[in-house]
């Protein structure tokens, strides 16, 4: 069995870039091979919660600090692009950097006070900040409309081209911005970045006996992990054109989790298929409904009491490739 | 108008302490934070109203409940913790555990009982007496005296029985503990299904008094608990108490000052704030590596 797995990921390995281009080209081809919008609609879904699998993944898989309050930098990216692009008419592209800006100084002032604090204390404190964002958008009215939230967000445009669901044009940007938050992950997992917060998650006080600024990397983490978050979530309130406080529930921050602990921590491949699995099981469970909440509590327990490492987080059996001096 | 807003407090403060305390007792056998317990709490006020339901007599259906929810309490610990203990899984894994139970029992309530609010019986009727020019309700009376009641047994339980030495034995070394022939198994079932039935009974005293029960009612009250036994120090007995109170009058007051669409952000600026200054709390010890 073990042996079986090694070989398909050396057999998975040894063929990496055909199976990419592989799998990149039958993406590419989806909206041109007739599935229904509705079809088309989930697949976006699950591109976004990889996203936001990827971005917590920075986070949680990396460096072990387990946020539960992702929602909140969600919601920061998705209302900083939702009112940029209502009341200024701003271009998509730049109201995405500057969400992403947004969540990205969030990340450093929710990550600065949590230096000091590991495990349940910075969770519930990255709770509480979830909350408190939630709250905010309840509450400033003159800004967020209040409760009753925020209409008619513009689509995206590009050179005067408006993309939609029927033209496929918000699916191709789904695949454009997964496939560069994949990369970033993937360039930041095997930087010395990546090396340091993984060190840090499997021992903070040694990885700081080898030199590594702890803080500064936690920091770094915090912040990554925010943009990557507020990026979706300028992408969701322009694919959606709907968005109040309730679209940013503590929900949310757990189905999150959910995806992250499912797939295996600290890997980009789980992340997929957590999404995979957690965004596609309720539309093919539709009697199931009101299960999906209960599913997904089962399926935290049973992942930490029966595979910890998820369901693609094995060791990889792939020796890694020490960088050159130069660029380490 | 002060004043009455701080007997509000107080009288909310105790109910928290209850909770609080729950959260202490856990954390100072097994250092960990059990993130169900607000779930659990919920669970207790649905019991209960179930158990109403049967007509056999509110006092009977109010015990039964919360030896129930007190049951409850062991079946998390024998079913989900109790095998990362054996284990020896690292704190984050038993912390998400903890979010999962508490996912599945809120929801579980949903689907049971409807998400929609529910009315809770009225248990001693909501006379107004007058203590000095404060409004105090009967409710708020029962539930200040109750609290105390129980805070007092506890303490006693805890301080002067073969029991309550186990208890400390175990929050001391649990291995030690056991070498000494003491049934560890069974002490912290009993501290699981002490912190159940304490989050029962408040959620019947703080539901008798707002009279509103709903699966994610848990949610909100579970923060702030957890907030007030940080406050007074978490596994520490006394400072669960101080911090419930003093959780309890802040918010009371913050509502009338800054209206009551903040009152619960007040615990969670509290609870940045004292981890950021003191994260030991009022009278926590120092040395139990706790943050």
């Amino acid at each position: 069995m073990e042996r079986n797995k090694i070989d398909v990921e050396a057999f998975v390995y040894s063929k990496r870039h055909i199976l990419t281009t592989g799998a990149v080209l039958l993406l590419l081809a989806v909206p041109y091979s007739g599935f229904s919008q509705y079809i088309i609609r989930i697949m976006i879904m699950v591109g976004l919660y990889i996203i936001l699998a990827l971005g917590l993944n920075v986070l949680t898989g990396y460096t072990g600090l387990v946020s539960l309050g992702h929602a909140g930098f969600f919601a920061i990216g998705a209302y900083t692009a939702a009112i940029l692009m209502l009341k200024l008419n701003m271009n998509f592209l730049l109201a995405a950097v500057i969400s992403m800006t947004a969540a990205g100084i969030a990340g450093l002032l929710i990550g600065l006070p949590t230096l000091r604090l590991t495990g349940t204390y910075l969770s519930i404190v990255t709770l509480g900040f979830g909350e408190i964002v939630r709250m905010a958008a309840m509450n400033f009215e003159s800004v967020t409309n209040g409760t009753l939230g925020l209409r008619n967000i513009p689509r995206p445009v590009f050179f005067g081209y408006q993309l939609t669901l029927a033209n496929g044009g918000l699916y191709y940007l789904m695949l454009a911005l997964l496939a560069a938050v994949t990369l970033a992950c993937l360039a930041i997992k095997n930087s010395k970045l990546g090396r340091a917060l993984r060190a840090i998650k499997t021992n903070e006080l040694a990885a700081s006996m080898m030199g590594i600024y702890t803080p500064g990397c936690k920091l770094a983490a915090f912040v990554i992990s925010a943009v990557i978050t507020g990026l979706a979530g300028a992408y969701y309130s322009s694919l959606v054109s709907y968005i109040d406080p309730n679209s940013f529930t503590f929900d949310i921050s757990i189905l999150i989790l959910s995806i992250v602990i499912l797939g295996g921590m600290g890997t980009v491949r789980g992340m997929y298929l957590g999404a995979l699995i957690l965004i596609v099981f309720p539309e093919i469970a539709r009697p199931l409904m009101e299960w999906r909440f209960v599913v997904y509590g089962v399926v935290l327990i049973v992942m930490m009491r029966f595979k910890p490492q998820g369901v693609l987080g094995w060791r990889s059996s792939i020796p890694y490739r020490i960088p050159d001096e130069k660029n380490a | 108008m002060l004043f009455q807003q701080a007997l509000n407090g107080l009288a909310l403060g105790m109910a928290y302490s209850l909770i609080a305390l729950g959260y202490s007792l856990v954390f100072g056998i097994l250092r960990l934070v059990n993130f169900s317990h607000g779930a659990v709490y919920a669970f207790g006020a649905h019991i209960v109203i179930f158990l109403v339901g049967f007509n056999f007599g509110l006092a009977p259906a109010i015990l039964f409940g919360v030896v129930l929810t007190g049951l409850l309490g062991i079946l998390i610990d024998k079913l989900a913790l109790s095998p990362l203990r054996k284990k020896r899984s690292p704190a984050i894994s038993s912390l998400i555990t903890t979010i999962g139970i508490s996912y599945i029992i809120q929801n579980l309530l949903m689907m049971g009982f409807g998400s929609e609010k529910k009315p809770f019986p009225e248990l001693f009727g909501n006379k107004l007496l007058s203590v000095a020019g404060a409004q105090v309700g009967t409710m708020q009376l029962v539930m200040l005296a109750v609290s105390i009641l129980l805070l007092l047994s506890l303490t006693i339980l805890v301080r002067f029985t073969k029991l309550g030495l186990a208890m400390r034995a175990v929050e001391q070394s649990e291995a030690v503990s056991g070498l000494m022939g003491i049934n560890t198994n069974f002490i912290i079932g009993v501290t699981f299904f002490l912190s159940g039935a304490f989050a029962a009974i408040a959620s019947v005293l703080i539901s008798g008094c707002y009279q509103i029960v709903y699966p994610t009612m848990g949610f909100m009250v579970g923060l702030k608990a957890f907030t007030a036994a940080v406050l007074g120090g978490i596994g520490s007995f006394h400072g669960a108490i101080a911090g419930g109170l003093a959780i309890g009058i802040t918010e009371a007051l913050a509502a009338t000052w800054f209206g009551s669409a903040y009152r619960d952000s007040v615990a969670f600026i509290i609870l940045i704030l004292v981890l950021l200054v003191r994260p030991a709390g009022l009278f926590g010890k120092k040395g139990i590596e706790k943050v």
